[in-house]
């Protein structure tokens, strides 16, 4: 049987998280709803409605946009891919410290900064239409194959960094363990101090992916037709804005959940509750 | 108790200093099989370098260090090799974290002694057992007491089968009640004829374990000889001093 002190204690701790919800809920109908309010009651809202929020546009063209955000999806997968490739092999190599690596070691360096310090956008037009102008054999000339070579290079220089934070990170006493249980220097990086490093970094590395699977929009610069350049065509055609909102929602549906497992690797704090 | 007999390890005229700070000035030392040395001294006397010193963690300046005769700190000699033959266990641990205990263990039965899976395994299995530890073989270090935690790590140090097992303040870290445990482990070790060099705050353990107790201090070894000496009626004002101190604090 409970004490009453504690029946007490339980009640007002009812009581304030009643109040709490009300609260939140209350202000939240204030906020978003004058927000609401506003865009709803602007002068220039209908003829807005009509260029950006049309049904029959968007219905007529989201299957065209979608096909089109089907080569996005398959150009951020590969570069991807290759990024966690190249900027682990980046950070590697700016971390050993064998005096034959110096050469590579400094090149690393220069990547890095490199890459790291140059828009995306400018990366993507150089490499799009410098590499072809080389009019190198063998070289690609795809733009796709370019554009997303342009975005991994970018792309890789940032998770290089990552990947260095994340091995940095971890406690010289692993690898001073690791040593003592007679491991060389190479197997104690990969079998105990990546596999913490990696670990540790995995919610700053797909953060860096949520920014790139938006950022393969860059390609239409170089004409491919992605879901940004296909959506710009159609409004084009029908001085219609609402394929591009069509888009919008395309990159919010793959970049969202990306982001809910960012959350959910950081731990509770993260996430919206 | 099993009698010491030739030396295993032999440190001479052993310096090394971190920038402008002299660790270790000049450290004479002799282990003999089967014997257990303790390093006695106050925080900061060099215990914890001299025992990376003599695994190769850290390079020494001068002197030399002798493993069953073959001097280990030659430049020429290849430190993974040295360590193989030794066993370190630190005074925090340093379990691996994203292993279970028995992937502690094991790993360095199989990546550095090439043992295959299911012969590191059972061995890893049975040193555990050997140390209380049964049935937390699949348990992370994370879920672990303190006390288990150090046994793991004396189960890990001891799986390579070295030729000597050095000890840096293995109690230092745990709660008083966890203490007992893992002394337990050192005292069982000892009793098979391990030889080990162990750094020790805690004094009735080296009393009872140690055969002989080398008292550090600035870097040096002021006093060595058997504990009923070195313990109970040393020659040296800075040893009293130590072990007054001690007294004080109940630690002795």
């Amino acid at each position: 049987m409970p004490s009453d002190r504690r029946l007490e204690r339980e009640a007002a701790r009812r009581r304030r998280h009643r109040r709490g919800q009300a609260i939140a809920a209350l202000s939240s109908l204030i906020v978003l709803g004058g927000l609401a309010a506003l865009i709803l009651t602007s002068p220039g809202w209908p003829e807005v409605r009509e260029t950006f929020f049309n049904w029959d546009v968007f219905k007529d063209s989201f299957p065209d946009v979608a096909k089109a955000f089907w080569l996005d999806v398959k150009i951020f997968v590969i570069a991807e891919l290759a990024i966690l490739v190249v900027g682990l092999v980046v950070a590697l190599v700016r971390i050993a410290r064998s005096p034959a690596m110096f050469p590579l070691r400094l090149l690393s360096v220069i990547y890095v900064d490199v890459f790291r310090g140059i828009p995306t956008i400018l990366l993507v037009f150089l490499i799009g239409f410098g590499v072809p102008a080389l009019r190198l054999s063998g070289v690609p000339t795809d733009p796709i194959v370019l554009g997303g070579i342009a975005l991994a290079l970018s792309y890789s220089a940032y998770v290089a960094e990552v990947y260095r934070a994340g091995i940095n990170s971890v406690h010289r006493g692993q690898r001073d363990a690791a040593l003592a249980v007679g491991l060389t220097e190479t197997q104690a990086l990969r079998h105990v101090i990546l596999p913490q490093a990696v670990r540790r970094v995995a919610p700053p590395l797909l953060n860096d992916f949520v920014a790139l699977q938006k950022d393969v929009a860059l390609i239409s610069i170089l004409g491919p037709l992605e879901a940004f350049r296909e959506a710009q065509i159609i409004e084009a055609q029908l001085f219609n804005f609402t394929p591009l909102v069509a888009a919008a929602l395309l990159y919010l549906a793959v970049t969202i959940p990306t982001a809910r497992i960012v959350d959910r690797l950081g731990g509770p704090e993260g996430a919206v509750r | 108790m099993i009698e010491p007999a030739g030396p295993v390890l032999e440190l001479r005229e052993v310096t090394k200093a971190f920038g402008e700070r002299e660790v270790l000035r000049g450290i004479d030392l002799t282990v003999r099989e089967h014997e257990a040395v303790a390093l006695i001294g106050a925080s900061g006397s060099g215990k914890s370098t001299l025992l990376r010193c003599i695994d190769l963690l850290e390079e020494i300046d001068d002197g030399d260090v002798f493993l069953d005769g073959e001097t280990i700190t030659d430049p020429a000699v290849d430190p993974v090799g040295v360590r193989r033959r030794l066993g370190l266990v630190f005074q925090a641990y340093n379990l691996f974290p994203h292993m279970t205990a028995l992937e502690n263990v094991v790993l360095g039965e199989r990546r550095a002694h090439g043992a295959s899976r299911a012969e590191a395994e059972e061995r890893g299995r049975a040193l555990l057992a050997r140390f209380g530890l049964d049935g937390r073989e699949d348990d992370r270090p994370d879920n672990l007491s303190g006390g288990q935690q150090q046994r793991i790590a004396i189960a890990r140090a001891f799986a390579g089968r070295p030729r000597a097992l050095l000890l840096d303040e293995v109690t230092s870290a745990l709660d008083p009640e966890l203490v007992g445990e893992v002394l337990a482990a050192v005292r069982d070790l000892k009793e098979e004829g391990m030889t080990m060099v162990i750094a020790t705050h805690e004094m009735s353990f080296a009393r009872e374990v140690a055969d002989q107790v080398a008292f550090l201090h600035e870097g040096r070894i002021l006093e060595q000889g058997p504990p009923s000496r070195v313990l109970t009626s040393p020659q040296q004002d800075e040893t009293r001093r130590f072990l007054s101190r001690l007294l004080e604090a109940g630690r002795a």
